[in-house]
């Protein structure tokens, strides 16, 4: 009886051991609705270069844009840019939402959001503006 | 008597399985996550 006690524990440090090797570093990011934001993100991209090359916009912490030097847009382009910023950063959340979800796990999106912020910034081109982690702006 | 050590066994594997999938469900695996950013982000920057 002991015996087969003894062989059920074993087979449960088996399945934890292969579930844990199998479970661990990985992220699932293949998902129609990630591909779709991705997408969106893109075509919007060769529109926001401009404004991270001239100042304008730059890269926050969360993960987000936002307005860096709003002095840098003409009056007339100043609300083009506000809406792009606007547009891109409801892509942004909606991204880090949609990869939580596409790992059946909502309260990564926190960490989610903090790898991206590390990431964008860590990829942004020579030049562009992010905050720095004491909130103020930064130039690559 | 044989019954009840079977099904305490049982419960214990089940409720053990069960806990394992969580514990390692809440652990962030952060290089892969720097690694799946980098991927989404340099395919937007394209």
């Amino acid at each position: 009886m002991s015996n087969q006690i003894f062989r059920l524990m074993l087979l449960l440090f088996f399945a934890m051991v292969s579930q844990a090797s199998f479970a661990s570093g990985n992220i699932e990011i293949d998902t129609p609705a990630i591909s779709q934001i991705e997408k969106s993100m893109q075509q919007r991209y060769s529109q926001l270069v401009p404004f991270y090359t001239s100042g304008a916009v730059g890269f926050t912490q969360d993960g987000l844009i936002a307005m860096h030097d709003a002095n840098a847009v003409s009056l007339a382009e100043r609300q083009m840019v506000n809406s792009l910023i606007a547009a891109e950063n409801q892509d942004r959340n909606s991204l880090y939402l949609e990869i939580a979800r596409a790992n059946n796990n909502l309260a990564w999106e926190v960490e989610i959001r903090h790898t991206f912020g590390q990431r964008w910034i860590k990829l942004a081109k020579l030049g562009w503006w992010y905050q720095a982690t004491n909130g103020g702006w930064v130039q690559k | 008597m044989k019954n009840i050590y079977f099904y305490a066994g049982l419960v214990a594997f089940v409720s053990l399985l069960l806990s394992a999938c969580v514990t390692i469900n809440i652990h962030f695996p952060a290089a892969a996550a720097d690694e799946a950013a980098d991927k989404i982000i340099k395919k937007v920057m394209q």
